[in-house]
């Protein structure tokens, strides 16, 4: 139903001024109900409605601006003076002060407070009210407190949401792993960060290829943004002088920076003669001049550098464990670990599982790789000597944590248990030998302390949820920093009892060392002495059977029992017989000998004296069966195989 | 005079280190020390003063600052706070 109104106007007319007049309401339109409509409706009867004495409340969300803190200084200037008096010129500053002495005021209330003022002094002088009694009582008894850790700082930025922990991440959108981290030599209140994106061919074009040296008192806007070419896989702060850091790229260059002279690097290395793939290890050598460093990469090759001039290595040497120095053969090195007190000897980590110790000052370069230990089933992540007892060092790969001994390159001394997740870095403490530091792919960071329990880690943290792909320990062992694939750098500081030198501890965990050193030793030792008694045997008998160079477990078990059972049947067949022979003069029915076991079938060595106990019994009886013919002991045996049965 | 040797007096006990006086705006009127320690003494305590006294006043409207001691690990800082005026003493504690 249209409603329509109709104006009309002369053309001529057009244009006039209008000339508005009142006029009484009138009705143009006019629509009556239409009670007919009314069947298109449902008469709702009964009605629901409710009331509430409530106030009216809505629920409304705000979100506000995260606020930038910056901390700046303020330069205190003088003021506070009257506009007349002109602060900087003596006079003026002397007549005012001797104006304000004259004011009675003045002088009343200077008495009075002055009064109050010499009673606190007195005070001050005649007791000392916060004296410290028992001072010589802190001898804390550390060994009871469990340990812990804590978060002090998570180094991110970009958070949507504000925690009591600053936050510390990596202010880009594209999250990057920050895969190393190095502290400052120095101060400990600076960190190198070094983020790149380690994933296969995902570099994004967006994806910036800055790292950062982060100031911990500042922990939302880097100290210093470092812009390499190509993003940095590996960052180092020299040791010797704090201002230079040297960094591999994920294009294989290096790169060294002055943080005096900026963001850019001072030089990069030429990428003709730069690794071919990222340079997955970076470390400051011991040298006089303090510019010499070497790093390994995924190559296979490992070359030694002189920052003053990156244009050419110094020294190369290419990781091919068969000596022959073809770079076709060789491993790609993952990780590399050097000992400053050690200066000729460094240990790579390689991608195949097997850690090179090389020897720098070899005559040929062949004779450069000095053993190699073949540890892993991947990747060995993350390698370091004991910062105690330098000959024990510390692998980790794939889902185990080894500790190595120099001396024995047939296995590992110590290793933990097969984790759920793989293990991605892991490192020494500083202050105690026997705890290390390890992380894993499900975010979590593990203490262990071989001295206080051997198969589980004993602190486990949840750092976060991503995986955790580096680690680094400070100087002084309480603060460890953890940096996470999306780029958050946490850092946590370790409870005292884990990070102070125990009693003794020293020689006792060089005392386990060496018990498990010598174990090994024997254990190997044992094995070699076997195989060869094997192969000798199997050499003289011309039998058709092929040395069996590794029996599966379950024959060596199979093997094991027939054997056992060959004996146990022997001895029980001898003694069956001199029981037969003092039974005939013994009443039958005599209850039967040996244990009742409710054991079934044997299974496994360990239940060997239980069913030796059933077989005998068996034995016993088919052997006195047999000879007496005795109705009551095949009765007794029919029990037993019910009994048997029952258990079963 | 009174003034004189009341500030003396304070000035001659066993540890003090300074004495300071400053008017309601912040102003040294009278100090033993150099003129840029004053002045960043004056400052910071005046506020410093002024914050405790409103603390004081927001807490309980009946009451009012009466003294503050600032202690340090290297000393205590004392100040007597009045309407118009301030008193600030610089005392090492019996060590």
């Amino acid at each position: 139903m249209e409603i329509v109104y109709v104006y009309t106007r002369k053309r001529s007319e057009f244009g006039r001024p209008c000339s508005f007049s009142d006029r009484p309401a009138k009705v143009n339109v006019d629509i009556p109900p239409d009670p007919s409509m009314a069947s298109g409706f449902i008469l709702r009867d009964p009605v629901d409605s409710y009331v509430q004495h409530t106030s009216d409340m809505s629920e409304h969300e705000v979100n506000t601006e995260r606020v930038e803190v910056e901390s700046r200084g303020v330069n205190h200037v003088e003021g506070g003076w009257p506009k007349d008096i002109n602060p900087q010129e003596v006079e003026q500053t002397i007549r005012f002060r001797k104006k304000v002495e004259k004011d009675e005021n003045y002088i009343n209330t200077i008495t009075h407070l002055g009064t109050l003022m010499e009673h606190c002094v007195k005070q001050n002088n005649a007791i000392n009210i916060y004296e410290e009694y028992f001072e010589e009582e802190e001898m804390a008894e550390a060994e009871d407190e469990p340990p812990s850790a804590k978060t002090i700082n998570v180094i991110s930025k970009l958070t949507s949401f504000f925690n009591v922990l600053l936050s510390k991440r990596d202010p880009n959108v594209t999250k990057r792993t920050a895969t190393h981290l190095s502290w400052h030599p120095d101060t400990r209140k600076k960190l190198a960060v070094a983020y790149s994106s380690l994933e296969f061919q995902k570099n994004m074009k967006d994806m910036s290829f800055d790292s950062y040296i982060w100031d911990l008192e500042n922990p939302n806007k880097p100290e210093l943004v470092l812009k390499p070419s190509s993003p940095l896989v590996t960052l180092e702060y020299n040791p010797k002088d704090s201002h230079v850091l040297v960094g591999g790229c994920y294009n294989g260059q290096m790169a060294y920076w002055d943080t005096r002279k900026g963001g850019l690097p001072v030089e990069v290395s030429t990428v003709e003669v730069s690794h071919r793939d990222p340079v997955y290890g970076a470390i400051w050598l011991q040298s006089k001049t303090g510019t010499e460093c070497f790093s390994a990469s995924t190559d296979g090759q490992v070359l030694w550098w002189d920052v003053r001039k990156l244009s050419e290595p110094t020294e190369a040497l290419v990781l091919d464990i068969t000596r022959k120095g073809l770079l076709e053969n060789a491993l790609g090195a993952v990780s590399l670990e050097f000992e400053p007190t050690m200066p000729t000897k460094f240990m790579v980590g390689t991608e195949q599982g097997i850690v090179i110790a090389c020897n720098r000052k070899a005559k040929t370069p062949p004779e450069k790789i000095t053993s190699t230990y073949s540890s892993h089933h991947g990747p060995v992540y993350a390698l370091a000597r004991n910062p105690f007892y330098p000959k024990i060092f510390l692998t980790v790969g794939d889902w185990t944590a080894r500790i190595w001994s120099e001396e024995h390159k047939e296995s590992a001394i110590m290793w933990t248990k097969y984790h759920l997740s793989y293990l991605t870095d892991g490192c020494w403490s500083t202050v105690r030998p026997a705890v290390f530091f390890t992380t894993r792919s499900d975010g979590t960071l593990d203490v262990w302390d071989f001295l206080f329990k051997q198969k589980d880690p004993s602190l486990s943290l949840k750092v976060c949820d991503e995986p955790l792909s580096s680690l680094r320990l400070q100087d002084n062992g309480c603060v460890v920093g953890c940096g996470s694939k999306l780029g958050t750098v946490t850092l946590l500081e370790i409870s005292s009892g884990l990070c102070t030198l125990q009693r003794n501890e020293k020689t006792l965990a060089n005392a386990m060392f060496e018990r498990e050193t010598k174990r090994e030793k024997i254990l190997e030792a044992r094995h070699r002495e076997l195989r060869l008694k094997e192969r000798a045997r199997s050499e003289g008998q011309d039998t058709e059977v092929e040395e069996k160079p590794a029996e599966s477990p379950r024959e060596v078990l199979n093997r094991t029992r027939r054997e056992f059972f060959e004996v146990i049947e022997m001895e029980l067949q001898r003694r069956a017989q001199a029981e037969t022979q003092h039974l005939r003069g013994k009443v039958p029915g005599v209850g039967r000998t040996g244990n009742r076991s409710r054991d079934s079938l044997p299974r496994g060595r360990g239940r060997g004296s239980a069913s030796a106990f059933q077989v005998k019994d068996r034995a016993g009886e088919e052997v006195a069966a047999a000879q007496r013919e005795e109705s009551q002991l095949p009765k007794d045996r029919e029990e037993e195989e019910e009994e048997e049965k029952d258990a079963t | 005079a009174e003034v004189e040797e009341t500030l003396k007096r304070i000035q001659a006990h066993k540890g003090v280190i300074a004495t300071i006086v400053i008017n309601a705006e912040g102003i040294p009127i009278r100090t033993t020390l150099d003129n840029s320690t004053t002045v960043q003494y004056a400052g910071l305590l005046h506020q410093l003063t002024m914050k405790a006294r409103s603390t004081v006043r927001d807490i309980d409207p009946q009451n009012d600052l009466t003294f503050l001691r600032i202690r340090s690990k290297k000393h205590e800082i004392m100040v007597a706070p009045d309407k118009e005026y301030l008193l600030i003493v610089i005392q090492n504690p019996s060590e």
